[in-house]
């Protein structure tokens, strides 16, 4: 018989192997499905890890995937650590990338040095912005962050639409529903010439140690903790509560909109109503896999984004359906659940004594 | 169920030859290097009121734990008397084991769903949820035959959130009996009651016992133990070191046993007074249908002075202690905290102002428990410059001062990296008196400063705010506790539904008098 004995402590190799043993195990129960389905097992997973790593090229690809979602990751880590239940990043994700177009497709006309950091900070903007709504609302009238966030999703969604199809369509795209492209000037640079690797990387590994830096090292990092893990606590203490929520929302928010920004002004070019293929709720598995660790962010999205690299890789060449990708990342987020609860208790064997 | 099926036994017999309920032998755990339980043997017999005594972190609550399943003891073996009398093994790590062995435990804080009805609450568990409607009947009147054999009187048709803590208590204790406990575990059950309230649950608990029930009884207060159980067994560091008759067992040498060493009486000095730093005139606190509220409140606390606050919790301490604390503005009247009118809900103004705070609550209010002991060290001067330069924490030097405060109030913990969560409820408080003392404050608001602290602990928190009094704080002391009232008090005040008496001076009032003003009854009735 097993019993799960309380820890009081929990020692930081085991945090890890929790997060890279549910990542496997993921894997591992994917294979049933798979098996099922007739498919070559060992094939199927070389191949995705193949596609997700087998060449330089492949792995910039993964890379590349894994720009938005460290983004996307970050903004719902810093969340999440003082209890604000954002589950908007894609909604803050789609604000930030209108904000890109909006700025940096043509209304202004300045240098690369000058218009690239505009575009990001306006972007940032736009999506903190839309988080500091809800944020307010709960503070203010104690309503639901996770159904206002949530629902926000679907309404800058729609506007986003309403814009490509309206005052933001490109008349030069033969019709597609899709934005003006941005300029050359708003366009962050690519890293390796030849390849979709671009400056958005390098942005998301300079937000992920800052916010790392912000979490740990300084006052207001502290207070954000205080008033995630106990709130009435941070208030009798005379920290200010409202003011470190409303600078969570504000780093959330701003780091989801930088999501956006990224994809567009690094990778895509123009703004499109599929520019996230669910990369805000993404973040939600990437920032759980990293157990709410900044750092910890950037090798769970290289992970999540290996997934659906090495998984579209596949299906190319053996006709199983990407789709399961969504699985293995579902599982993952599941395997990490449970293992949570390893972080938690000791599993204790117990031998039932006969009476 | 004991109460009931076991005949009233009068004459009981001597206590060798009533029948063993409950066994432990040898039961030892350790936590890592810490030996928690060191080979324990207990036994408890039927009808037996036993004391378990020993300091935070001797082991009580561990070795209840084991009893309980909630723990698994590295050694040895609990036997339990099945229905037929009969000791059985009871199996180890199995709370639903325990529970269907017969044994019942009310802890200090209440395990109650405060949304459900108190009769709710008592069948809870014992049917599946799906089927609460079935049985009811036959559930409500076993349940109507409990409260008229024992005497335990609640209203059962309410949320429990709604009663007061000592019927949410006997709820907790109804709940135990209708799962036909044979072994009852009160933990601290006194904590939070008037003495009122406190001599009809002694009552209650030994007429339980004449019924056959065997009680094991924790607590700190050592008079309650003393008139209440026929034997105490005391642990001290893991190891039981003491298991005797109650009989011809002072109050000293039961807390030698469980310190281990001699306590020094309490030095207490004539007050000498200072400038006034709390004074309220005709102070109003919440809402006039709020339970917890403060109506016209007066009061002069000066430097240099002790004023307790007596009452029931919920009769508008928690108003009073809100208010000083900051978390509260008063609604009409004028407050005046440290030459300063308090008028809005500001704690951290109120830091400012030189008050030191120490919320009745350290889990809730107090601390945060995944933060470090440091952390929680610094945490209401976080914006000092001794603690962060340009907004970066400088930790070496938040670390150097928390390991200070460690060495100098022998706060036990692994050091100041360790979360606060992994200390004891003594070594919390003192972490929180660390903080509060560390400024020299000129008013010090205790509430509930000893509550759930043994011995050592109540002596250390004692000997401090003493030494503050010493320096010329003035200090608000709201407790339950009237042997601390008395113990610190200059002056008393009792507080009863949100209306403060004028404070009185210690010296010539008797626990009767306050007890009775805590019930309702105006000052001129109660002499």
């Amino acid at each position: 018989m097993i019993r799960f004995v309380p820890r009081e402590r929990t020692p930081v190799w085991l945090t890890l192997a929790v997060s890279v043993g549910a990542g496997l195990v993921a894997l591992l129960l994917t294979a049933i499905p798979l098996a099922l389905s007739g498919a070559p097992v060992l094939q199927a997973f070389w191949l995705m890890v193949e596609g997700a790593a087998g060449s330089g090229f492949a792995f910039a690809e993964t890379l590349t995937r894994a720009t938005p979602l460290i983004f996307t990751g970050l903004a719902v880590a810093v969340a999440f650590r003082a209890k604000l239940w954002n589950i908007g990043a894609e909604g803050q994700l789609y604000a930030g990338a209108l904000a890109t177009v909006a700025l940096g497709a043509g209304m202004l006309e300045l240098p690369p040095a000058l218009l690239v950091p505009v575009v990001l900070v306006g972007a940032a903007v736009a999506g903190a912005a839309l988080l500091l709504v809800p944020v307010f609302f709960k503070m203010r009238f104690g309503a639901d962050e996770v159904v206002v966030t949530l629902l926000l999703n679907f309404v800058v969604l729609l506007f986003v639409q309403m814009m490509l199809e309206g005052p933001m369509k490109d008349e030069m795209a033969l019709g597609w529903p899709q934005s003006a492209p941005v300029l050359d000037e708003a366009t962050l640079p690519k890293l390796v010439p030849g390849l979709r690797l671009h400056g958005g990387l390098v942005l998301a590994v300079v937000c992920a140690i800052g916010l790392h830096v912000l979490i740990t090292r300084t006052v207001w990092g502290f207070r954000i903790r205080a008033v995630g893990e106990n709130a009435r606590a941070a208030r009798y203490a005379g920290l200010p509560v409202g003011k470190a929520m409303a600078l969570v929302g504000l780093l959330s928010g701003g780091l989801a909109g930088l999501a956006g920004a990224s994809e567009v002004a690094g990778l895509k070019g123009y703004l499109t109503a599929d520019l996230s293929p669910g990369f805000g709720y993404a973040g939600i598995v990437v920032a759980t896999l990293a157990n709410l660790s900044p750092l910890g962010v950037i090798p769970a999205a290289v992970f999540i984004a290996a997934v659906f690299v090495g998984a579209d890789s596949m299906s190319r060449a053996i006709g199983v359906s990407n789709y399961l990708a969504d699985l293995v990342v579902a599982l993952s987020l599941l395997c990490v659940m449970v293992g949570g609860l390893l972080i938690r208790f000791r599993i204790v064997r117990v031998r039932r004594e006969t009476a | 169920m004991i109460a009931l099926t076991a005949p009233d036994q009068p004459d009981r017999p001597p206590h060798e030859t009533r029948p063993l309920v409950l066994s432990l032998s040898g039961i030892t755990k350790r936590f890592g290097s810490l030996v928690a339980n060191d080979a324990i043997d207990l036994d408890v017999r039927a009808g037996e009121i036993v004391a378990l005594l020993g300091e935070n972190g001797a082991g009580k609550t561990t070795l209840m734990s084991i009893l309980f399943g909630h723990y698994v003891a590295d050694e040895g073996t609990v036997h339990i008397a099945d229905a037929a009398g009969q000791l059985a093994p009871l199996p180890g790590g199995s709370a639903e084991a325990a529970l269907r062995a017969g044994i019942g435990m009310v802890h200090q804080h209440f395990a109650l769903a405060e949304n459900l009805t108190g009769f709710e609450n008592i069948v809870l568990g014992t049917v599946p949820l799906w089927r609460l409607g079935f049985g009811k009947a036959t559930a409500r009147a076993k349940v109507a035959r409990l409260m008229k054999e024992t005497g335990l009187e609640a209203d059962l048709g309410v949320p429990v959130g709604r009663l007061s803590v000592g019927e949410q208590q006997r709820i907790e204790i109804l709940k135990a009996l209708y799962r036909d406990v044979r072994v009852l575990i009160l933990d601290e059950p006194t904590a939070v009651l008037t003495p009122q309230e406190a001599d009809g649950l002694a009552e209650t608990v030994k007429a339980l016992s004449k019924k056959g029930l065997a009680v094991i009884f924790i607590s700190h207060k050592l008079h309650e133990v003393l008139a209440l159980c026929e034997r105490v067994v005391v642990l001290r560091g893991g190891a039981k070191v003491a298991d005797r008759p109650t009989a011809g067992a002072d109050r000293a040498t039961l807390a030698e046993l469980m310190v281990g060493r001699e306590i020094p009486p309490r030095e207490r000095a004539p007050a000498t007074l200072g400038a006034p730093v709390l004074r309220l005139a005709g102070v109003d606190v919440g809402a006039p249908g709020e339970r917890d509220r403060l109506e016209g409140a007066d009061l002069e606390l000066r430097g240099g002075e002790i004023i307790g606050i007596a009452g029931v919790s919920g009769n508008g301490q928690g108003a009073l202690a809100a208010l000083v604390a900051g978390l509260k503005a008063p609604r009409n009247g004028s407050c005046e905290i440290v030459g300063h009118a308090a008028t809005r809900a500001d704690p951290s103004a109120r830091i400012g102002a030189g008050v030191g705070r120490i919320p009745e609550d350290r889990h809730r209010d107090g601390t945060i428990g995944a933060l470090s002991v440091a952390e929680n060290y610094v945490l209401e001067t976080l914006a000092a410059s001794e603690n962060q330069r340009h907004g970066l924490l400088r930790r070496s030097a938040i670390r150097a001062r928390a390991a200070q405060a460690i060495r100098d109030y022998d706060i036990r913990c692994p050091g100041p990296e360790a979360p606060i969560r992994a200390l004891s409820g003594g070594n919390m408080q003192k972490v929180v008196l660390a903080r509060v003392l560390e400024r020299a404050p000129r008013l010090i608001l205790a509430h509930q400063p000893t509550r759930g602290l043994d011995i050592g602990a109540t002596t250390d928190v004692h000997r401090r705010l003493l030494a503050a009094r010493g320096r010329g704080a003035g200090i608000l002391l709201i407790s339950e506790d009237l042997d601390e009232l008395f113990a610190l008090s200059d002056r008393i005040a009792v507080i009863h539904a949100g209306h403060l008496s004028p404070a009185m001076d210690a010296a010539g009032l008797d626990t009767r008098t306050v007890g009775l003003m805590m019930a309702g009854h105006s000052a001129e009735e109660a002499a």
